[in-house]
Protein backbone atom coordinates (compact mmCIF):
# COMPACT_ATOMS: atom_id res chain seq x y z
CA UNK A 1 0.00 0.00 0.00
CA UNK A 2 1.10 3.60 -0.62
CA UNK A 3 1.93 5.16 2.71
CA UNK A 4 2.34 8.65 1.30
CA UNK A 5 1.52 10.09 -2.06
CA UNK A 6 2.06 13.61 -3.34
CA UNK A 7 0.30 14.76 -6.48
CA UNK A 8 1.71 17.88 -8.04
CA UNK A 9 2.02 19.50 -4.60
CA UNK A 10 3.14 23.09 -4.20
CA UNK A 11 3.51 25.24 -1.13
CA UNK A 12 4.72 28.78 -0.56
CA UNK A 13 5.21 30.72 2.64
CA UNK A 14 3.22 33.92 2.68
CA UNK A 15 5.38 36.98 2.85
CA UNK A 16 4.23 40.51 3.42
CA UNK A 17 4.79 42.89 0.49
CA UNK A 18 6.57 40.36 -1.65
CA UNK A 19 5.57 40.49 -5.29
CA UNK A 20 6.96 37.17 -6.29
CA UNK A 21 7.16 34.30 -3.84
CA UNK A 22 9.17 31.27 -4.79
CA UNK A 23 7.43 28.04 -3.97
CA UNK A 24 9.13 26.29 -1.06
CA UNK A 25 7.79 23.05 -2.51
CA UNK A 26 7.15 23.21 -6.23
CA UNK A 27 5.04 20.66 -8.09
CA UNK A 28 6.27 17.58 -6.28
CA UNK A 29 4.81 14.22 -7.23
CA UNK A 30 5.94 11.13 -5.40
CA UNK A 31 4.76 7.83 -3.96
CA UNK A 32 6.26 6.25 -0.88
CA UNK A 33 5.53 2.62 -0.26
CA UNK A 34 4.75 1.30 3.21
CA UNK A 35 7.66 -0.16 5.18
CA UNK A 36 10.39 1.66 3.25
CA UNK A 37 13.33 3.54 4.71
CA UNK A 38 13.47 6.77 2.76
CA UNK A 39 16.07 9.50 2.77
CA UNK A 40 15.09 13.00 1.73
CA UNK A 41 18.13 14.92 0.60
CA UNK A 42 18.73 18.51 -0.29
CA UNK A 43 20.79 21.57 0.57
CA UNK A 44 19.57 24.27 2.98
CA UNK A 45 16.42 25.89 1.68
CA UNK A 46 15.66 23.08 -0.75
CA UNK A 47 12.24 22.56 0.82
CA UNK A 48 12.91 19.32 2.70
CA UNK A 49 11.41 20.43 6.01
CA UNK A 50 8.43 22.04 4.27
CA UNK A 51 7.81 18.76 2.50
CA UNK A 52 7.90 16.92 5.83
CA UNK A 53 5.39 19.31 7.39
CA UNK A 54 3.09 18.79 4.41
CA UNK A 55 2.99 15.07 5.14
CA UNK A 56 1.42 15.37 8.60
CA UNK A 57 -0.71 18.38 7.83
CA UNK A 58 1.27 20.91 9.86
CA UNK A 59 1.24 22.71 6.51
CA UNK A 60 -1.47 22.29 3.91
CA UNK A 61 -0.65 22.37 0.20
CA UNK A 62 -1.47 25.53 -1.74
CA UNK A 63 -2.14 23.36 -4.77
CA UNK A 64 -2.11 19.65 -5.39
CA UNK A 65 -2.95 16.90 -2.95
CA UNK A 66 -1.11 15.06 -0.20
CA UNK A 67 -2.49 11.67 0.79
CA UNK A 68 -1.49 9.60 3.79
CA UNK A 69 -2.73 6.01 3.49
CA UNK A 70 -5.23 7.23 0.93
CA UNK A 71 -6.60 10.05 3.11
CA UNK A 72 -5.98 13.61 1.89
CA UNK A 73 -4.74 16.29 4.29
CA UNK A 74 -7.40 18.97 4.27
CA UNK A 75 -7.84 21.80 6.73
CA UNK A 76 -11.59 21.66 7.27
CA UNK A 77 -11.47 18.02 8.37
CA UNK A 78 -9.97 18.44 11.84
CA UNK A 79 -10.58 14.86 12.94
CA UNK A 80 -9.06 13.49 9.77
CA UNK A 81 -6.04 15.71 10.31
CA UNK A 82 -5.58 14.46 13.88
CA UNK A 83 -5.80 10.88 12.69
CA UNK A 84 -3.08 11.61 10.11
CA UNK A 85 -0.91 13.25 12.77
CA UNK A 86 -1.38 10.24 15.00
CA UNK A 87 -0.25 7.95 12.19
CA UNK A 88 2.70 10.15 11.22
CA UNK A 89 5.12 10.64 14.11
CA UNK A 90 7.58 13.47 13.72
CA UNK A 91 10.88 14.26 15.39
CA UNK A 92 12.29 17.72 14.84
CA UNK A 93 15.75 19.17 14.57
CA UNK A 94 16.39 20.84 17.90
CA UNK A 95 16.47 18.34 20.76
CA UNK A 96 15.72 21.12 23.27
CA UNK A 97 12.46 22.34 21.78
CA UNK A 98 10.28 19.26 21.63
CA UNK A 99 9.60 18.11 25.17
CA UNK A 100 6.56 19.55 26.85
CA UNK A 101 6.99 18.12 30.36
CA UNK A 102 9.99 18.21 32.69
CA UNK A 103 9.96 14.49 33.45
CA UNK A 104 10.54 11.87 30.76
CA UNK A 105 7.45 9.72 31.39
CA UNK A 106 5.17 12.75 31.62
CA UNK A 107 6.46 13.95 28.28
CA UNK A 108 5.87 10.62 26.57
CA UNK A 109 2.36 10.60 28.03
CA UNK A 110 1.58 13.94 26.34
CA UNK A 111 0.61 12.47 22.96
CA UNK A 112 -1.66 9.66 24.21
CA UNK A 113 -3.25 12.09 26.71
CA UNK A 114 -4.15 14.35 23.80
CA UNK A 115 -6.09 11.65 21.99
CA UNK A 116 -7.88 10.49 25.13
CA UNK A 117 -6.21 7.14 25.83
CA UNK A 118 -7.02 5.79 29.30
CA UNK A 119 -4.42 5.73 32.07
CA UNK A 120 -3.49 2.05 32.15
CA UNK A 121 -2.98 1.95 28.42
CA UNK A 122 -0.81 5.10 28.55
CA UNK A 123 1.35 3.35 31.15
CA UNK A 124 1.77 0.34 28.87
CA UNK A 125 2.59 2.56 25.90
CA UNK A 126 5.25 4.40 27.90
CA UNK A 127 6.80 1.03 28.82
CA UNK A 128 6.89 -0.07 25.21
CA UNK A 129 8.15 3.24 23.81
CA UNK A 130 10.97 3.41 26.35
CA UNK A 131 11.94 -0.19 25.63
CA UNK A 132 12.15 0.31 21.87
CA UNK A 133 14.26 3.45 22.27
CA UNK A 134 16.38 1.81 24.97
CA UNK A 135 15.65 4.60 27.45
CA UNK A 136 14.00 2.55 30.21
CA UNK A 137 16.53 3.66 32.80
CA UNK A 138 15.53 7.30 32.31
CA UNK A 139 11.78 7.03 32.86
CA UNK A 140 11.77 9.33 35.91
CA UNK A 141 14.68 11.53 34.84
CA UNK A 142 14.56 15.23 34.17
CA UNK A 143 14.51 15.92 30.45
CA UNK A 144 16.94 18.83 30.85
CA UNK A 145 19.65 16.56 32.26
CA UNK A 146 19.72 14.24 29.23
CA UNK A 147 22.21 14.39 26.37
CA UNK A 148 21.15 15.51 22.88
CA UNK A 149 20.95 11.95 21.59
CA UNK A 150 18.91 10.88 24.60
CA UNK A 151 16.54 13.83 24.16
CA UNK A 152 15.98 12.85 20.54
CA UNK A 153 15.31 9.25 21.56
CA UNK A 154 12.74 10.56 24.05
CA UNK A 155 11.22 12.57 21.20
CA UNK A 156 11.00 9.34 19.18
CA UNK A 157 9.43 7.59 22.19
CA UNK A 158 6.92 10.44 22.47
CA UNK A 159 5.96 9.91 18.82
CA UNK A 160 5.83 6.12 19.25
CA UNK A 161 3.38 6.43 22.14
CA UNK A 162 0.80 7.48 19.55
CA UNK A 163 1.49 4.19 17.72
CA UNK A 164 2.25 5.75 14.34
CA UNK A 165 2.84 3.90 11.06
CA UNK A 166 5.24 6.47 9.69
CA UNK A 167 8.14 8.16 11.46
CA UNK A 168 9.63 11.35 10.05
CA UNK A 169 13.02 12.48 11.28
CA UNK A 170 13.28 16.14 10.27
CA UNK A 171 17.05 16.65 10.44
CA UNK A 172 16.85 15.07 13.85
CA UNK A 173 20.52 14.15 13.92
CA UNK A 174 21.94 17.43 12.65
CA UNK A 175 22.49 18.97 16.09
CA UNK A 176 23.89 15.82 17.68
CA UNK A 177 27.41 14.60 18.27
CA UNK A 178 28.51 11.44 16.41
CA UNK A 179 27.52 9.23 19.34
CA UNK A 180 24.03 10.75 19.57
CA UNK A 181 23.63 10.44 15.80
CA UNK A 182 24.49 6.78 15.94
CA UNK A 183 22.03 6.13 18.78
CA UNK A 184 19.15 7.83 16.97
CA UNK A 185 19.87 6.14 13.65
CA UNK A 186 20.03 2.74 15.33
CA UNK A 187 16.59 3.24 16.84
CA UNK A 188 15.18 4.40 13.49
CA UNK A 189 16.69 1.43 11.65
CA UNK A 190 15.40 -1.13 14.13
CA UNK A 191 11.91 0.41 13.98
CA UNK A 192 12.01 0.03 10.22
CA UNK A 193 13.39 -3.52 10.19
CA UNK A 194 11.64 -5.05 13.17
CA UNK A 195 8.31 -3.22 13.24
CA UNK A 196 8.04 -2.54 9.54
CA UNK A 197 7.63 1.15 10.18
CA UNK A 198 7.96 3.53 7.26
CA UNK A 199 10.81 5.90 8.11
CA UNK A 200 11.52 9.15 6.32
CA UNK A 201 14.88 10.56 7.26
CA UNK A 202 15.46 14.15 6.22
CA UNK A 203 19.16 14.71 6.34
CA UNK A 204 22.20 16.23 4.80
CA UNK A 205 24.50 13.48 6.02
CA UNK A 206 25.33 11.41 2.97
CA UNK A 207 26.35 8.34 4.92
CA UNK A 208 22.88 8.25 6.49
CA UNK A 209 21.25 8.64 3.09
CA UNK A 210 23.39 5.87 1.63
CA UNK A 211 21.76 3.39 3.99
CA UNK A 212 18.21 4.16 2.88
CA UNK A 213 16.10 2.02 0.56
CA UNK A 214 15.30 5.01 -1.61
CA UNK A 215 16.54 8.55 -1.88
CA UNK A 216 14.56 11.59 -2.95
CA UNK A 217 16.67 14.52 -3.99
CA UNK A 218 15.27 18.03 -3.72
CA UNK A 219 16.51 21.25 -5.22
CA UNK A 220 14.75 24.60 -4.84
CA UNK A 221 11.51 22.87 -3.95
CA UNK A 222 11.58 20.54 -6.95
CA UNK A 223 12.11 16.82 -6.91
CA UNK A 224 15.13 16.39 -9.18
CA UNK A 225 15.93 12.73 -8.73
CA UNK A 226 14.77 9.64 -6.93
CA UNK A 227 15.87 6.04 -6.76
CA UNK A 228 18.10 3.66 -4.87
CA UNK A 229 21.28 5.10 -3.30
CA UNK A 230 23.36 3.49 -6.05
CA UNK A 231 21.28 5.12 -8.76
CA UNK A 232 21.22 8.53 -7.14
CA UNK A 233 24.86 8.67 -6.13
CA UNK A 234 26.09 7.51 -9.53
CA UNK A 235 24.62 10.69 -10.98
CA UNK A 236 27.43 12.77 -9.56
CA UNK A 237 26.66 15.81 -11.67
CA UNK A 238 23.14 16.18 -10.25
CA UNK A 239 24.38 15.66 -6.70
CA UNK A 240 26.87 18.50 -7.14
CA UNK A 241 24.27 20.70 -8.79
CA UNK A 242 22.11 20.32 -5.70
CA UNK A 243 24.93 21.68 -3.59
CA UNK A 244 25.61 18.35 -1.94
CA UNK A 245 28.67 16.22 -1.49
CA UNK A 246 28.93 12.56 -2.41
CA UNK A 247 29.40 10.07 0.42
CA UNK A 248 33.10 9.56 1.07
CA UNK A 249 33.35 6.08 -0.53
CA UNK A 250 31.55 7.30 -3.65
CA UNK A 251 33.83 10.30 -3.84
CA UNK A 252 36.89 8.08 -3.70
CA UNK A 253 35.38 5.66 -6.21
CA UNK A 254 34.83 8.50 -8.67
CA UNK A 255 38.47 9.55 -8.42
CA UNK A 256 39.68 5.96 -8.75
CA UNK A 257 37.57 5.54 -11.85
CA UNK A 258 38.92 8.74 -13.35
CA UNK A 259 42.40 7.34 -12.77
CA UNK A 260 41.32 4.14 -14.49
CA UNK A 261 41.85 1.92 -11.46
CA UNK A 262 38.27 0.68 -11.06
CA UNK A 263 35.42 0.49 -13.52
CA UNK A 264 32.24 0.36 -11.42
CA UNK A 265 30.89 3.70 -10.27
CA UNK A 266 27.71 2.60 -8.49
CA UNK A 267 29.38 2.56 -5.13
CA UNK A 268 27.97 3.95 -1.90
CA UNK A 269 29.43 1.93 0.95
CA UNK A 270 32.92 1.28 2.21
CA UNK A 271 32.44 -2.46 1.73
CA UNK A 272 31.49 -2.14 -1.93
CA UNK A 273 34.49 0.06 -2.54
CA UNK A 274 36.84 -2.34 -0.80
CA UNK A 275 35.51 -5.21 -2.90
CA UNK A 276 35.88 -3.23 -6.10
CA UNK A 277 39.46 -2.29 -5.29
CA UNK A 278 40.31 -5.90 -4.43
CA UNK A 279 38.82 -7.02 -7.76
CA UNK A 280 40.90 -4.62 -9.76
CA UNK A 281 44.02 -5.54 -7.79
CA UNK A 282 43.42 -9.21 -8.52
CA UNK A 283 43.01 -8.48 -12.22
CA UNK A 284 46.37 -6.77 -12.44
CA UNK B 1 27.18 29.24 36.49
CA UNK B 2 23.44 29.15 35.86
CA UNK B 3 23.30 25.46 35.03
CA UNK B 4 22.04 24.25 38.35
CA UNK B 5 19.43 26.92 38.63
CA UNK B 6 16.04 25.41 39.23
CA UNK B 7 12.78 26.91 40.27
CA UNK B 8 12.28 26.60 44.02
CA UNK B 9 14.72 24.52 45.99
CA UNK B 10 13.37 21.00 45.97
CA UNK B 11 15.21 18.78 48.43
CA UNK B 12 15.06 15.27 46.95
CA UNK B 13 14.41 12.58 49.54
CA UNK B 14 11.49 10.45 50.63
CA UNK B 15 9.67 11.39 53.78
CA UNK B 16 6.19 11.63 55.26
CA UNK B 17 5.83 15.21 54.05
CA UNK B 18 7.33 14.46 50.62
CA UNK B 19 4.78 11.71 50.09
CA UNK B 20 1.79 13.89 50.94
CA UNK B 21 -0.51 14.78 48.09
CA UNK B 22 0.52 18.20 46.69
CA UNK B 23 -3.07 19.37 47.10
CA UNK B 24 -2.93 18.53 50.79
CA UNK B 25 0.29 20.44 51.16
CA UNK B 26 -1.10 23.47 49.33
CA UNK B 27 -4.28 23.52 51.41
CA UNK B 28 -2.41 22.95 54.66
CA UNK B 29 -0.02 25.76 53.81
CA UNK B 30 -3.01 28.06 53.41
CA UNK B 31 -4.33 26.82 56.76
CA UNK B 32 -0.94 27.38 58.36
CA UNK B 33 -0.71 30.91 56.94
CA UNK B 34 -4.19 31.60 58.30
CA UNK B 35 -3.12 30.34 61.73
CA UNK B 36 -0.07 32.59 61.72
CA UNK B 37 -2.23 35.58 60.83
CA UNK B 38 -4.95 34.70 63.33
CA UNK B 39 -2.45 34.30 66.18
CA UNK B 40 -2.85 37.37 68.37
CA UNK B 41 -0.03 36.81 70.79
CA UNK B 42 3.40 35.22 71.08
CA UNK B 43 1.89 31.98 72.40
CA UNK B 44 0.02 31.55 69.12
CA UNK B 45 3.22 32.18 67.14
CA UNK B 46 5.08 29.74 69.39
CA UNK B 47 2.44 27.11 68.64
CA UNK B 48 2.88 27.78 64.91
CA UNK B 49 6.64 27.49 65.28
CA UNK B 50 6.23 24.19 67.09
CA UNK B 51 3.96 22.97 64.27
CA UNK B 52 6.53 24.08 61.71
CA UNK B 53 9.39 22.35 63.53
CA UNK B 54 7.42 19.10 63.70
CA UNK B 55 6.62 19.40 59.98
CA UNK B 56 10.32 19.97 59.24
CA UNK B 57 11.23 16.96 61.37
CA UNK B 58 8.80 14.79 59.38
CA UNK B 59 10.08 16.13 56.06
CA UNK B 60 13.68 14.93 56.56
CA UNK B 61 14.83 18.30 55.25
CA UNK B 62 17.69 19.80 57.29
CA UNK B 63 16.43 22.72 59.39
CA UNK B 64 19.26 24.75 57.93
CA UNK B 65 17.69 24.67 54.44
CA UNK B 66 14.43 26.00 55.86
CA UNK B 67 16.25 28.76 57.74
CA UNK B 68 18.17 29.66 54.60
CA UNK B 69 14.92 30.70 52.95
CA UNK B 70 14.67 33.56 55.45
CA UNK B 71 17.95 34.92 54.17
CA UNK B 72 16.40 36.12 50.94
CA UNK B 73 13.81 38.23 52.75
CA UNK B 74 16.07 39.36 55.59
CA UNK B 75 16.02 42.89 54.24
CA UNK B 76 12.23 42.94 54.18
CA UNK B 77 12.07 41.58 57.74
CA UNK B 78 14.52 44.21 58.94
CA UNK B 79 12.64 46.94 57.12
CA UNK B 80 9.32 45.89 58.62
CA UNK B 81 10.87 45.65 62.05
CA UNK B 82 12.40 49.15 61.93
CA UNK B 83 9.29 50.71 60.41
CA UNK B 84 7.14 49.28 63.17
CA UNK B 85 9.66 50.21 65.80
CA UNK B 86 9.91 53.88 64.85
CA UNK B 87 6.37 54.53 63.67
CA UNK B 88 4.53 52.75 66.43
CA UNK B 89 1.46 54.81 67.37
CA UNK B 90 2.12 55.75 70.96
CA UNK B 91 -0.74 55.23 73.39
CA UNK B 92 -1.38 56.34 76.96
CA UNK B 93 0.60 54.39 79.50
CA UNK B 94 3.28 53.11 77.12
CA UNK B 95 6.72 52.92 78.63
CA UNK B 96 9.30 54.87 76.66
CA UNK B 97 12.67 53.13 76.48
CA UNK B 98 14.51 55.96 74.72
CA UNK B 99 13.70 58.62 72.11
CA UNK B 100 10.54 57.45 70.22
CA UNK B 101 11.01 53.80 71.00
CA UNK B 102 8.55 52.30 73.43
CA UNK B 103 8.46 48.87 75.01
CA UNK B 104 5.09 48.19 73.35
CA UNK B 105 6.44 49.32 69.98
CA UNK B 106 9.39 46.98 70.33
CA UNK B 107 7.09 44.06 71.14
CA UNK B 108 4.79 44.83 68.22
CA UNK B 109 7.75 45.10 65.82
CA UNK B 110 9.17 41.81 67.05
CA UNK B 111 5.76 40.21 66.68
CA UNK B 112 5.34 41.28 63.04
CA UNK B 113 8.89 40.28 62.15
CA UNK B 114 8.43 36.81 63.65
CA UNK B 115 5.16 36.44 61.79
CA UNK B 116 6.89 37.23 58.51
CA UNK B 117 9.68 34.76 59.22
CA UNK B 118 7.19 32.05 60.09
CA UNK B 119 5.29 32.64 56.85
CA UNK B 120 8.38 32.33 54.69
CA UNK B 121 9.64 29.26 56.52
CA UNK B 122 6.27 27.58 56.13
CA UNK B 123 6.17 28.24 52.37
CA UNK B 124 9.69 26.96 51.99
CA UNK B 125 8.70 23.65 53.59
CA UNK B 126 6.23 23.28 50.71
CA UNK B 127 8.73 24.09 47.97
CA UNK B 128 11.47 22.01 49.60
CA UNK B 129 9.30 18.91 49.72
CA UNK B 130 7.31 19.23 46.48
CA UNK B 131 8.65 19.16 42.94
CA UNK B 132 7.48 22.05 40.76
CA UNK B 133 5.81 19.49 38.49
CA UNK B 134 3.63 17.98 41.20
CA UNK B 135 2.97 21.46 42.55
CA UNK B 136 1.57 22.38 39.14
CA UNK B 137 -0.52 19.20 39.11
CA UNK B 138 -1.84 20.09 42.55
CA UNK B 139 -2.76 23.63 41.54
CA UNK B 140 -4.47 22.36 38.38
CA UNK B 141 -6.49 19.86 40.38
CA UNK B 142 -7.48 22.42 43.01
CA UNK B 143 -8.55 24.95 40.40
CA UNK B 144 -10.51 22.39 38.41
CA UNK B 145 -13.94 23.58 39.67
CA UNK B 146 -13.20 26.94 38.05
CA UNK B 147 -13.30 25.32 34.60
CA UNK B 148 -17.08 25.19 34.95
CA UNK B 149 -17.15 28.97 34.74
CA UNK B 150 -14.96 28.77 31.59
CA UNK B 151 -11.74 29.57 33.44
CA UNK B 152 -8.90 28.03 31.35
CA UNK B 153 -7.50 25.80 34.10
CA UNK B 154 -5.87 23.24 31.80
CA UNK B 155 -4.24 25.91 29.65
CA UNK B 156 -2.94 27.72 32.71
CA UNK B 157 -1.46 24.52 34.12
CA UNK B 158 0.12 23.70 30.76
CA UNK B 159 1.66 27.16 30.56
CA UNK B 160 3.08 26.72 34.06
CA UNK B 161 4.54 23.31 33.36
CA UNK B 162 6.07 24.43 30.05
CA UNK B 163 7.58 27.43 31.83
CA UNK B 164 9.09 25.12 34.42
CA UNK B 165 10.33 22.78 31.72
CA UNK B 166 12.14 25.61 29.93
CA UNK B 167 13.79 27.26 32.93
CA UNK B 168 16.91 25.05 32.76
CA UNK B 169 17.00 25.33 28.94
CA UNK B 170 16.81 29.12 28.98
CA UNK B 171 19.29 29.34 31.87
CA UNK B 172 21.76 27.35 29.82
CA UNK B 173 21.19 29.60 26.84
CA UNK B 174 21.67 32.73 28.98
CA UNK B 175 24.96 31.30 30.15
CA UNK B 176 26.01 30.67 26.56
CA UNK B 177 25.03 34.17 25.43
CA UNK B 178 26.91 35.77 28.34
CA UNK B 179 30.03 33.82 27.42
CA UNK B 180 29.62 34.71 23.75
CA UNK B 181 29.24 38.41 24.59
CA UNK B 182 32.21 38.30 26.94
CA UNK B 183 34.29 36.72 24.19
CA UNK B 184 33.39 39.76 22.07
CA UNK B 185 34.50 42.12 24.80
CA UNK B 186 31.21 42.55 26.63
CA UNK B 187 31.65 43.91 30.14
CA UNK B 188 29.04 43.07 32.74
CA UNK B 189 30.92 43.56 35.99
CA UNK B 190 32.01 47.19 36.06
CA UNK B 191 30.41 50.61 36.13
CA UNK B 192 27.46 51.83 38.13
CA UNK B 193 24.03 50.22 38.36
CA UNK B 194 22.71 51.88 35.20
CA UNK B 195 25.74 50.89 33.18
CA UNK B 196 25.38 47.30 34.32
CA UNK B 197 21.68 47.24 33.54
CA UNK B 198 22.43 48.60 30.09
CA UNK B 199 25.00 45.87 29.62
CA UNK B 200 22.21 43.31 30.09
CA UNK B 201 20.42 44.42 26.91
CA UNK B 202 22.71 42.45 24.56
CA UNK B 203 21.90 39.38 26.66
CA UNK B 204 18.17 39.87 26.93
CA UNK B 205 17.47 40.54 23.26
CA UNK B 206 19.02 37.34 21.87
CA UNK B 207 17.41 35.42 24.74
CA UNK B 208 13.99 36.83 23.92
CA UNK B 209 14.35 36.20 20.18
CA UNK B 210 15.52 32.68 20.95
CA UNK B 211 12.55 32.10 23.24
CA UNK B 212 10.14 33.04 20.44
CA UNK B 213 11.89 30.67 18.07
CA UNK B 214 11.66 27.91 20.65
CA UNK B 215 7.99 28.64 21.23
CA UNK B 216 7.34 28.31 17.52
CA UNK B 217 9.11 24.96 17.32
CA UNK B 218 7.46 23.69 20.48
CA UNK B 219 4.09 24.64 19.02
CA UNK B 220 4.86 22.53 15.96
CA UNK B 221 5.98 19.63 18.14
CA UNK B 222 2.74 19.87 20.15
CA UNK B 223 0.62 19.97 16.98
CA UNK B 224 2.50 16.98 15.62
CA UNK B 225 1.53 15.09 18.76
CA UNK B 226 -2.18 15.78 18.26
CA UNK B 227 -2.58 18.56 20.83
CA UNK B 228 -6.05 20.05 20.58
CA UNK B 229 -6.67 21.78 23.89
CA UNK B 230 -8.40 20.33 26.91
CA UNK B 231 -11.35 18.61 25.25
CA UNK B 232 -11.34 14.80 25.28
CA UNK B 233 -8.00 14.85 27.02
CA UNK B 234 -7.08 12.21 29.57
CA UNK B 235 -4.51 12.51 32.31
CA UNK B 236 -1.83 9.90 32.93
CA UNK B 237 -0.96 10.94 36.45
CA UNK B 238 -3.74 10.95 38.95
CA UNK B 239 -3.40 12.50 42.38
CA UNK B 240 -4.65 10.41 45.25
CA UNK B 241 -5.43 11.31 48.85
CA UNK B 242 -4.24 8.68 51.31
CA UNK B 243 -4.39 8.05 55.04
CA UNK B 244 -1.25 10.14 55.36
CA UNK B 245 -3.11 13.22 54.13
CA UNK B 246 -5.80 12.72 56.73
CA UNK B 247 -3.24 12.61 59.54
CA UNK B 248 -1.58 15.79 58.26
CA UNK B 249 -4.96 17.51 58.00
CA UNK B 250 -5.94 16.54 61.55
CA UNK B 251 -2.59 17.75 62.82
CA UNK B 252 -3.10 21.12 61.10
CA UNK B 253 -6.64 21.38 62.47
CA UNK B 254 -5.13 20.93 65.93
CA UNK B 255 -2.80 23.86 65.26
CA UNK B 256 -5.67 26.17 64.25
CA UNK B 257 -7.73 25.12 67.27
CA UNK B 258 -4.71 25.66 69.52
CA UNK B 259 -4.05 29.13 68.12
CA UNK B 260 -7.67 30.19 68.58
CA UNK B 261 -7.69 28.91 72.16
CA UNK B 262 -4.41 30.67 72.91
CA UNK B 263 -5.83 33.89 71.48
CA UNK B 264 -8.68 33.78 73.94
CA UNK B 265 -6.41 32.93 76.78
CA UNK B 266 -8.18 29.61 77.26
CA UNK B 267 -4.94 27.70 77.73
Amino acid sequence: MQAISFENVSYSYKQADAEYVRNAVDGVTLDIEEGKFIALLGANGSGKSTLAKLINGLLLPVSGEVKVFGKPTVGDDQNGLFEIRRRVGMVFQNPDNQQIASIVEDDIAFGPENIGIDREEIGRRIDRALKVTDMEAFRYSQVSRLSGGQKQRIAIAGALALEPDILILDESTSMLDPKGRKEVMEVARSLNREKGMTVINITHYMDEAAEADEIYLLKEGKLVKSGTPDEVFSDTATIRECGLELPRPAMLAEKLKAAGIISNVKITSKEELAEEICKSLRKN
Amino acid sequence: MLRDLTFGQYYPTTSFVHKLDPRTKLLLLIAYITAVFVAGNFYGLAASLLFLLIAVAFSAVPLWSVLKSVKSILFLVLFTFLLNLFFYAKKEGDTTLFWVITKEGLISALFLASRLILLVMGSSVLTLTTTPVSLTDGIESLLKPLSYIKFPVHELALIMSIALRFIPTLAEETDRIIRAQKARGGDFDSGNVFKRLKALIPILIPLLVGAFRRADELGNAMDARCYSGSKNRTKYKKLKFTFRDLIAALFTAALIAGVILLNNGAI
